[in-house]
């Protein structure tokens, strides 16, 4: 990785021919997209369901509450369609195909994140900024360009917590390939509590899921700051401004876990 | 009779053999149980009843899905689908037995294994942690069964419908995914019928998905008493019937177009 212009490169060679793969089969092309997109909806759909019997969840209104799902989605979906794939990860150490891998001049972890990006999963994007829209339309945020800006790099630093948990449960593969859906609880489990006020949750549940796995850092603690709302979790509503912080040490986890993983690696053989 | 009694126990220990992805998976399902009940309990917190759900229903309504869910399968099923495209169904076809009634007993099987592996062990976890609503009905205990089995054929009927879309289309993948996120809100996973306003809640109960789902859990809560737990029972009964039977026009339909390419 000494050049990063290079390998940029490299990732975009990679993606395109795996676009253009996939490109194949358009039908099945845009019946993910809508699947994606309807499928994501039906999680909203819910939200507006407990609308319907509640004024405030958590004390969140609606707006503010589309708004926590519409910021902690649109990372979600960006981090599920450049590293999604992760979730097959373990399919490559049991056929013995990671093998291949390590004799190329590129990192492994690159080589497996560049393998892919799933485009069809644009459907999803789009389903999370409708909501962010219909938040940003509906709550009432004074916005400034500071706040702007502290958007862009919440949806960059939301990404990058999710990239780094599910980097670091993939790394679990390299151990054992047959618990892999233990990773679901974190991955998608995550994704899930960082879409709903987290003081909603008990205490340890939300200690656990928000700190331990940072999720309260992709969207809760953002939304507080951007919001301008009390923390009722911790009392400490500035946390947000740690979230770059916490996204760059998610990450380095995640990474950390990978080396490990391939520092143990044993092939299964032929 | 005998051998589809032998498929069943195939069905069942197929899926037997992986212990740690039992593990995994039910790991997983209390995770988001317990996540989603702390959401939907926000519902009634604040007033007695949501939908004619009170909290004791509610947090029951989730653990009863967390159950389920496998034994539903709402999600990944695709092996009949893999088979057509991969043209081994030509071998299914051959054997002396009904197609669609192999498929099922195998599937029935799978879902013994999930009611005991998947199903009762998050149930058994919440109900020791929090106390869950049981029915104090004898006639319950014996009709939430019957509900179960009869959700389970609605469920394989369904996936055995849209799984032979293979015939006709190359890729079928995209079909299942759609219709696997649809009924995944249709049939009561997401929140319960009950809490949707009355227009929709009466249009989305009488769809078959509901069937899948939401009905079992209803009976479990004693939502249906008398004549009108016979009803809900027959309710499914009658999809159950329905859609096994479009399951055989449509498999007709299909090994009618197919091409067998020989070697």
């Amino acid at each position: 990785m000494a050049e990063p212009v290079a390998t940029l490169e490299t990732y975009a060679h990679l993606v395109a021919a795996s676009i253009r793969s996939r490109a194949q089969y358009r039908l099945s092309f845009a019946l993910d997209f809508v699947a994606t997109f309807v499928g994501a909806l039906s999680e909203f759909l819910g939200i507006l369901v407990l609308f319907h019997h509640l004024p405030v969840l958590g004390g969140w209104s609606l707006p503010e509450v589309a708004f926590l799902y519409g910021v902690a989605d649109v990372s979600f979906a960006l981090t599920d369609m450049l590293v999604g794939h992760l979730d097959g990860f373990g399919d490559l150490i049991r056929t013995g195909t990671f093998d291949v891998l390590l004799l190329r001049p590129h990192g492994s972890l690159f080589q497996v994140i560049a393998s892919e990006l799933a485009v069809r999963r644009l459907g999803r994007v789009g389903q999370a900024a409708a909501v962010l829209g219909f938040a940003l339309a509906t709550a009432h945020v004074v916005w400034t360009p500071a706040k702007v800006a502290y958007l862009l790099l919440t949806f960059a630093s939301g990404t990058a917590i999710y990239a780094g948990i599910w980097i670091a449960g993939a790394s679990i593969s390299f151990w054992t390939t047959e618990i892999r859906e233990v990773v679901n609880a974190f991955t998608y489990g995550g994704s899930y509590l960082a879409s709903y006020p987290i003081n909603l949750f008990g205490v340890w549940l939300r200690r656990f899921l928000a700190f331990v796995v940072p999720a309260a850092f992709v969207a809760y603690y953002p939304c507080v700051l951007i919001l301008g709302r009390a923390d009722p979790v911790a009392g400490l509503p500035w946390l947000g401004v740690l979230s770059p912080l916490v996204a760059v040490a998610t990450l380095a986890a995640g990474r950390l876990a990978w080396q490990v993983g391939v520092r143990r690696y044993r092939s299964t053989g032929s | 009779m005998r051998a589809y009694w032998e498929l069943a126990v195939t069905g069942y220990r197929r899926y037997a053999t992986y212990r740690g992805a039992t593990f995994a998976g039910l790991f997983t399902n209390t995770v988001f149980g317990l996540m989603k009940g702390y959401i939907l309990l926000a519902v009634v917190a604040g007033r007695s009843r949501a939908g004619g759900y009170d909290a004791a229903d509610t947090l029951t309504y989730v653990w009863l899905v967390q159950a389920l869910l496998m034994v539903a399968y709402l999600w990944g099923w695709n092996d009949l689908a893999v088979r057509i495209m991969s043209g081994d169904i030509v071998v299914d076809l051959g054997r002396p037995l009904d197609l669609q009634g192999a498929w099922l007993a195998g599937d029935l099987g799978r879902a013994g294994y999930h009611t005991l592996f998947r199903g009762l062990p998050p149930f058994l976890f919440a109900e020791l942690l929090f106390g869950l609503r049981l029915p104090a009905d004898p006639v319950l205990w014996l009709a939430f069964p019957v509900s179960v089995v009869l959700a389970a054929v609605v469920s394989f009927s369904i996936r055995f419908v849209v799984n032979l879309c293979a015939f006709w289309l190359l890729d079928y993948r995209g079909i299942l995914n759609v219709a696997s996120l649809l009924w995944t809100f249709l049939c009561g996973s997401v929140v319960p019928l009950a809490f949707l306003p009355d227009g929709p809640r009466a249009v989305i109960e009488a769809l078959p998905f509901a069937a899948m789902l939401q009905v079992p859990i209803d009976v479990f809560l004693g939502k249906h008493r008398g004549l009108g737990l016979i009803g809900a029972l027959a309710f499914q009964a009658a999809w159950a019937l329905a859609l096994l039977g479009l399951g055989r026009l449509v498999l007709a339909a299909g090994v009618r177009r197919m091409v067998v390419q020989g070697g």
